[in-house]
């Protein structure tokens, strides 16, 4: 802490030059920070998607129904210790642009089976006694402004009624919380036999989520599992949740690198800037560095003073940027939730922002370091 | 007769600028003794600063031997030495060098940063430094507020704060109107008179020269000695 005044006045030496660096690292990592949450978002199922939790579709292509009936025959094979089904509904609440996951389900044994989906049990025996009755995620609720007892009117797309009104109907029963922040607070449910009621038994479900008994037997269980239904109208092919959705997500793109691609480019950038701005000031004050040479200071502790000072600017800039990126995300969340259902920087990607600063800074003081360490007293003097 | 805090045996320095030598100092020889004034004088090129910068452990000699508070500058590492000078010796520049950044009390600070001693202590040794050149009430300005000769002060506190066994200027008065380079002159001369300090001084100026007990002249790379006080 003894030689901080000093770092701290060398950089300010340039005021304008270190304010403009400053900033253009404070923008660097409140870039990172907004990257990571909306990685984090894309990643989220990915990262919650329990590896004892296996999901059964149809071989073809996950919007192919199956049978009702495969439940009973999954739910017998060996190590399967419980299963169940959803749906996925794909209708219009008010206008297209109003998406949201809407999915029927069998409540209880859903709730069973993701227990990260927290419902009060009142609202579960509301839901249970109410065949209308649907449970919404708390962002959900709050980016419609849903209260318990409302009455949604869903348009479907393609699960049409064979009479009556076109529309379904649903009462809010319950309003869900995730069991950590990683959890989707986006979704709707509602129950099953409302949607068989609605468009006729028609005996089939959209797909089957299996949990079961011993996570290490997965392959096992999985292979068992569409081996009974081989050689049928409609096969299976059966994978751990986790897999499945990664392949979901890189459907889309490797989301992952392309963000991480960006952050690498800026970050390079953002070196060859810091960089210049350090070299910039050890070129200004060689002379200087060779006084501090000639009262006592060895090649090492000047050294040690260049990389701390552009330490110090990286991390500053850095904590800045990141404190201002938490400080903004939440703001953000509303306009995003429709796309990320988990929108937020997690503390691992704070960290790793932190020791990114860290990095940056010896990496852009590295070269001015190492020609400082380098200098001849008698050489560095002569210059004024 | 006192101890000699310097001594230089046979030493050469050799430059060599591409295909060009350039023998600096050939085979020189000097002692200088605990307590002296010694004012160093030649024409430039001469390597007068050449010699200062040997005897500060700034560089090193191409042969020979220079002794200097009992240690062998010449076989030193380059970390011994910035050790070494940080304990035995203090720089007086032509120019000044203070660090602009930094206010005078924390220039003279700087080299007691290299100690073990508390920001309490630090900060008496700095307020009795700038008390001895008389600059205790522009402790807080910045060297752009300082006049030239008030620079010169601070030089001198920064490289009195340490209490060295030896102060080296190079042309301490070399940036000075006659009035001020008198001041300053004064100044080195009763920090050898009162605190028995060395002082080995480089100066073109006969004046200066004046005020030292002993005078040496720098020619071709060789000392012969002109006069004494």
């Amino acid at each position: 802490m003894r030689f901080f005044h000093l770092l701290w006045r060398n950089l300010f030496r340039r005021k304008v030059r270190t304010l403009f660096t400053f900033l253009s690292i404070v923008v660097a990592f409140f870039l990172f920070g907004i990257l990571m949450a909306i990685r984090h978002g894309f990643d989220y199922g990915v990262q919650i998607a329990g590896e004892s939790r296996l999901l059964t579709i149809h071989k073809i292509s996950i919007i192919q129904l199956l049978p009702i009936r495969y439940q009973s025959q999954i739910g017998s094979t060996p190590g399967v210790a419980n299963v169940t089904h959803a749906t996925w509904f794909g209708g219009v609440y008010q206008d297209p642009k109003n998406f949201f996951a809407q999915l029927a389900v069998e409540p209880e044994k859903y709730l069973e089976i993701y227990p990260d989906y927290v419902l009060s049990p009142e609202a579960e025996a509301r839901w249970l006694a109410t065949r209308t009755g649907a449970v919404a995620g708390r962002k959900l609720a709050q980016r419609f402004a849903w209260q318990v007892g409302d009455r949604i009117p869903i348009q479907p797309t393609f699960w049409r009624p064979t009479e009556g009104r076109d529309t379904y109907e649903f009462e809010l029963v319950g309003i869900y919380e995730g069991s950590t922040p990683d959890v989707d607070e986006t979704s709707f449910f509602f129950r099953q036999d409302y949607l068989m009621e609605r468009v006729g038994d028609i005996g089939q479900v959209g797909w089957y989520v299996v949990e079961m008994e011993d996570p290490s037997r997965a392959d096992e269980v999985a292979q068992a599992i569409d081996a009974q239904f081989a050689n049928s109208p409609a096969e299976t092919k059966t994978t751990t949740e986790r897999a499945f959705l990664r392949d979901f997500a890189e459907q889309v793109g490797n989301t992952g690198a392309i963000l991480m691609t960006i952050v690498g480019i800026v970050f390079f950038v953002i070196l060859l800037i810091a960089g210049n701005t350090m070299a910039q000031s050890v070129r200004e004050r060689t002379s200087e560095l060779g006084v501090l040479k000639t009262v006592g200071f060895t090649d090492r502790a000047v050294l040690g003073l260049v990389l701390a000072e552009a330490v110090l600017l990286a991390v500053a800039g850095g904590v800045v940027g990141l404190v201002l990126a938490v400080v903004v995300i939440p703001g953000l969340e509303p306009l995003l939730v429709a796309f990320l259902p988990v929108f937020y920087a997690p503390p691992a990607a704070l960290a790793a922002g932190l020791g990114l600063a860290v990095l940056l800074g010896l990496a852009s003081g590295g070269l001015p370091a190492w020609f400082a360490r380098r200098l001849q007293i008698t050489e560095a003097l002569r210059r004024r | 007769m006192a101890e000699a805090v310097v001594q230089v045996r046979d030493v050469h320095k050799v430059y060599e600028r591409g295909a060009e030598r350039v023998d600096v100092l050939q085979g020189l020889d000097l002692d200088v003794e605990e307590g002296e004034f010694l004012a160093l004088m030649g024409p430039s090129g001469s390597g007068k600063t050449t010699l200062l910068n040997l005897l500060g452990g700034l560089d090193k000699p191409t042969s020979g031997r220079v002794v200097v508070a009992g240690q062998d500058l010449s076989r030193a590492s380059r970390r011994d030495l910035a050790r070494w000078r940080a304990r035995h010796v203090g720089f007086v520049f032509q120019f000044y060098n203070l660090l602009p950044v930094l206010t005078a009390d924390r220039n003279v600070e700087l080299p007691l940063l290299l100690t073990g001693l508390s920001r309490a202590k630090r900060k008496k040794h700095v307020a009795t430094a700038l008390e001895l050149v008389g600059l205790t009430d522009r402790a807080d300005h910045y060297p752009r507020e300082l006049s030239g000769g008030q620079e010169q002060r601070v030089g001198i506190a920064r490289a009195l704060a340490n209490d060295p066994t030896l102060l080296l200027c190079d042309e301490p008065t070399g940036d000075l109107d006659r009035e001020t380079a008198g001041g300053i002159l004064d100044l080195l001369a009763a920090l050898n008179e009162r605190f028995t300090k060395t002082v080995i001084m480089v100066t073109h100026d006969p004046l200066a020269a004046e005020r030292a007990r002993r005078v040496l002249h720098l020619d071709k790379g060789a000392l012969v000695e002109a006069a004494s006080a």
